[in-house]
């Protein structure tokens, strides 16, 4: 058995940010020890703090297992579920040793731990009209829909909506209206999911919204805050590969095109060319492109910023004018990384919510374990088969790019 | 005043679908629960949920299952309206959104569970209980203007008129402080069952007996209290739950000899006997040294037999838990796990209709005894009684709101009384027992005496405890002194909501001299039908404020005459 059984209590030292709404005060840092086996989670901890010495900590908690979504808070500032944080990890992971509790961020703080939820998640949640549209007409018995699709849609379904990944969004600190990963998430739950009468009115609405789909930079830092492997950000761009290349939706935000003259720099150049992206992003892959009003605009808008770039020697004139250069032979294997995944029959959609090998040689070769981050940016080899196929089963098949980053 | 046709207390499945049953019928409808709806404890039903949706299967065969699985103290005319309307149940949520597994065919996949004669538990993963919850909360959110959502009230008391009628609940809002009265045509209690009055237990924090107490304070009675299941494998330090499914998908149970001892006690069903048998089992080896780990106070559940994929695919949230709560790979190797209290199949006596014996008062779910689960609820009926009897009330208590006007009755006297309840429980000195301590001796003192065994002297000792610890809950002292999310203050309410649980259990436990379903009384070993088929009913004298009195009400037989229960 785990060892992690017979290691005996000891002592951790608790550092919790305290805040009494009712004091006038500005809030503080209040430290407790308490004793519990290493394995034991910070929320044990916490309660114990609670049940020992002071009982106005406020948290909201229940289930101590990760299922209820209640415990959301920042453990030595990382987003995490306190009842799924293992002691011995959060100390290692504490400069000085003291595990410090936060409340999450970008959510006002009621008391102590405990947030708002409301004025931002839930109310972004409402705002991705959160309930099946179900196809006409309604079956007498179940809907019959492919398993791989209810696999695939389970993985979002597993949001337990405890908000990390709101907590430590980059994008909503810059846009405070983004709809965010969390409702994104929850978007694709209807989009991936078969039964559903709205796959493209819900996708128009989510790429046309200036707070919408496109407004996600790639940061990763939902994936690394959710606890229950949901990764919002891969979802998001689940929804963008399909709302572009599947319903062909071109989005006032310039997300589908900015996509696509990414991929197109790289895949004429090897490497991106950034003086071309702004232009071709608004005016296409055309010489006339260049001139095109909202391109100017946008230009303009980011002077301040390419100024800076060149007294700082970041961009030199000529290096932002020409492309980069890379060696013929890397530039054909760069071009047949895209023949390849454009040679595909079907798009490979990875669903890396169930990965594992049966004990017994199957025809499934294993995915590597782990969560989808160590695999989007290399799409696998036609010796990996999907663990669940692609999404829906009724869109048209459609090669598409890897990953566009529009940022 | 806040004023509604049906105001439903707590928002886990039955609350949830009893609020949508009653806003389709057109009633004025808000609930109301301590917590945000998906923090409710509905959330961490893993398993699954019954219905008779096979083609080859049938709700008879269903029924008569959940009648054996009961050790035939389940109501069989409750029993066969849950089980006939259960696949047209299952069909409508999955016709609202839950994404429930599929087959090849792309119909709605069966496992296996515990006392089923077949497959016949439609699930999602292991997370059926998250889902569904989450599913009937979109519709909530789509019917936002219909139903109003009380998010972070908690219920101090109900209101009952001079008439005996209950015309609504006096409530506290969490975020403010504030206390405030509700007038309710029909109040529906579906604020679960009373776990925590056990420690360990797989129930969340929240899970504290307030429906149950609060319903007994009203002068409702309590049926079957002494019913409390220990679910058969619960991780050993935590109590945390480890699905049934896991033995569905075809786990074996081992001893420290490596050896499958169910063959002994269930030589058929094995593994997937129901879980009183399976619990009793697991606490003998343990109790005759057979046990595994370093006290011999575990039992091997053994995952690995199932394939990998499978477990991956299916069984995905207790590979999760245990590696993150166990540190063990569940398919790699086998995970100790020990019996751990996990519901209460008595609750607060109510009718097919939800009714309880108190006017205008209904309870679903596990707040409630129908009894669909008599002395042993199977694995996946829990999901479909919240469903089935959430609905049912829904539906009755908009029909009476319709045929009704609002009562009058003022409820200033009783809003005085909790307010100053609470003002004095933020006030106590600081010379009685913390909160904490209490609720952990109560909880220890349950779990050691009115577990999976039980016996005379034991629960004596745990009356005259209960006793004491109540007059200490009296004068217990919290922290707290503010008003904003006073988590203490409502902490010592709770407190008083357990203790009046826990006597009711230990008075039903003592009561019943026989063993049946998950009473197993070491001093009368037998099931007794000639003496005690019949249900055991407990009422506060005196309008709530009195002694505990025992009564009996008989048991609904229709087609299943009692016999030799054996799997």
């Amino acid at each position: 058995m785990a060892e992690s059984h017979d290691r005996p209590p000891q002592p951790f030292t608790l550092r919790v940010r305290r805040y009494d709404p009712e004091s006038g005060d500005a809030p503080y840092w209040d430290e407790h020890t308490i004793e519990l086996e290493p394995h034991r989670s910070v929320l044990e901890a916490i309660l114990q703090a609670r049940d020992r010495f002071d009982g106005s900590i406020g948290i909201r908690c229940s289930c101590r297992q990760a299922i209820c979504g209640s415990c959301g808070v920042r453990v030595n500032g990382e987003p995490a579920l306190a009842c799924h944080t293992h002691l011995d990890a959060a100390k290692r992971s504490a400069p000085d040793g003291v595990i410090e509790i936060e409340p999450m961020g970008n959510m006002p703080v009621i008391k102590d731990l405990i947030v708002d939820m409301d004025a931002v998640h839930w109310k972004k949640i409402q705002r991705v009209t959160p309930w099946l549209i179900g196809k006409q007409p309604v079956p007498e018995r179940e809907y019959l829909v492919p398993r791989e699709s209810m696999v695939d849609v389970t993985q979002t379904m597993a949001c337990i909506q405890c908000g990390a990944c709101v907590s430590d969004c980059l994008a909503m600190e810059v846009d405070p209206l983004f709809i965010g990963p969390a409702a994104l998430a929850k978007a694709y739950r209807f989009v991936g999911d078969p039964r559903d009468d709205q796959h493209f009115e819900r996708l128009n609405d989510l790429a046309q919204d200036p707070h919408g789909m496109f407004d996600c930079t790639h940061c990763f830092k939902c994936v690394d805050a959710c606890p229950k492997d949901v990764n919002p950000m891969g979802q998001i761009m689940r929804l963008r590969r399909i709302a572009t290349a599947d319903h062909h939706i071109v989005d006032d935000n310039n997300g589908e095109r900015h996509e696509a003259a990414f991929t197109g720099l790289i895949r004429d150049n090897g490497l991106l060319w950034e003086a071309e992206l702004l232009p071709r992003s608004y005016g296409g892959n055309s010489w006339f492109g260049k001139f095109h009003p909202r391109a100017g605009k946008e230009l303009l808008s980011s002077l301040p910023s390419i100024v800076k770039a060149l007294l700082r020697g970041k961009v030199t004139p000529m290096g932002a004018l020409k492309p980069h250069r890379i060696p013929k032979q890397d530039l054909a294997s760069v071009r047949s990384i895209y023949d390849r995944i454009e040679g595909r029959e079907e798009r490979f959609e990875l669903n890396l919510y169930i990965v594992g090998e049966d004990e017994e040689p199957t025809t499934e070769v294993p995915v590597a374990a782990g969560v989808v981050v160590d695999v989007l940016p290399d799409p696998p080899g036609p010796d990996a088969a999907p663990a669940a196929a692609a999404d829906g089963g009724d869109e048209p098949a459609d090669p598409t790019s890897p990953e566009g980053s529009p940022s | 005043m806040p004023a509604h046709d049906v105001l439903i207390i707590g928002a886990g499945l039955a609350g949830q679908r009893a609020a949508l049953a009653a806003a389709q019928r057109g009633a004025s409808v808000a609930v109301m629960s301590k917590v945000h709806p998906v923090r409710s404890h509905s959330v961490a039903a893993a398993g699954g949920i019954n219905a008779a949706i096979s083609v080859d299967d049938d709700w008879h065969s269903h029924a008569y299952d959940t009648v054996k699985g009961s050790d035939f103290l389940g109501d069989q005319d409750a029993i066969e309206i849950m089980c006939s309307e259960a696949p047209a149940e299952v069909m409508e949520l999955e016709h609202m959104g839950v994404t429930f597994h599929r087959n090849d065919k792309g119909e709605m996949d069966l496992r296996a569970f515990g006392g089923a004669s077949m497959k016949r538990t439609a699930y999602v993963a292991d997370i059926t209980g998250q889902a569904m919850l989450h599913v009937l909360y979109e519709q909530l959110m789509k019917h936002h203007e219909t139903v109003e959502l009380l998010e972070e009230w908690f219920t101090t008391s109900l209101l009952i008129d001079e008439a005996g009628c209950c015309c609504g609940v006096i409530a506290r809002d969490v975020r403010s402080g504030r206390i405030e009265a509700f007038k309710a045509k029909n109040v529906i209690l579906a604020c679960g069952g009373a776990g925590q009055v056990y420690k360990p237990t797989t129930n969340g924090l929240i899970v504290t007996g307030d429906g149950i107490a609060m319903a007994y304070r009203a002068g409702a009675p309590l049926m079957d209290m002494e019913m409390v299941q220990y679910h058969p494998t619960c991780l050993v330090e935590t109590g945390i739950l480890i699905t049934e499914g896991a033995r569905g998908e075809g786990a074996h149970l081992l001893n420290a000899a490596g050896e499958r001892f169910m063959e002994k006690s269930a030589p058929n069903k094995m593994e997937l006997a129901s879980r009183d048998v399976v619990s009793r089992a697991e606490q003998i080896e343990i109790n005759e040294g057979r046990g595994v780990g370093p006290n011999g106070s575990g039992i091997y559940l053994d995952v690995t037999v199932v394939p990998r994929k499978r477990t991956l695919e299916a069984l995905r949230e207790i590979v999760n838990l245990g590696r993150d709560f166990a540190g063990v790979d569940i398919t790699r190797e086998p995970i100790m796990i020990r019996p751990g209290q996990h519901y209460i199949m008595g609750g607060v006596k109510t009718d097919a209709e939800g009714r309880t014996p108190i006017e205008g008062l209904y309870a679903a779910g596990e707040v409630a005894c129908v009894s669909v689960h008599g002395g042993n609820r199977l694995g996946a009926n829990s999901l479909l009684d919240t469903l089935i009897f959430g609905r049912r009330s829904g539906e009755h208590a908009a029909e009476r709101a319709a045929h009704m006007g609002m009562p009058e009755m003022d409820p200033s006297a009783r809003l005085r009384e909790d307010a100053a309840q609470i003002d004095a429980i933020i006030a106590r000195p600081r010379d009685g027992r913390r909160v904490s301590e209490i609720k952990s001796e109560l909880g220890e003192l349950m779990n050691r005496y009115a577990a999976v065994f039980r016996d005379e002297a034991g629960l004596q000792t745990a009356l005259e405890t209960i006793g004491r610890l109540k007059e200490e809950s009296a004068k217990a002292w919290i922290d707290d002194r503010g008003t904003v999310f006073n988590q203490d203050v409502l902490g010592a309410i709770e407190l008083g909501y357990m203790v009046d649980c826990a006597e009711a259990i230990v008075i039903g436990a003592i009561e019943r001299k026989e063993s049946r379903g998950a009473q197993f009384r070491t001093d009368y070993p037998e099931r007794n039908d000639e003496e005690w088929l019949k249900h055991i009913d407990i009422t506060l004298s005196g309008d709530g404020a009195g002694e505990p009195q025992v009564s009996y009400s008989p048991v609904t037989i229709t087609q299943w005459q009692p016999e030799e229960r054996k799997y």
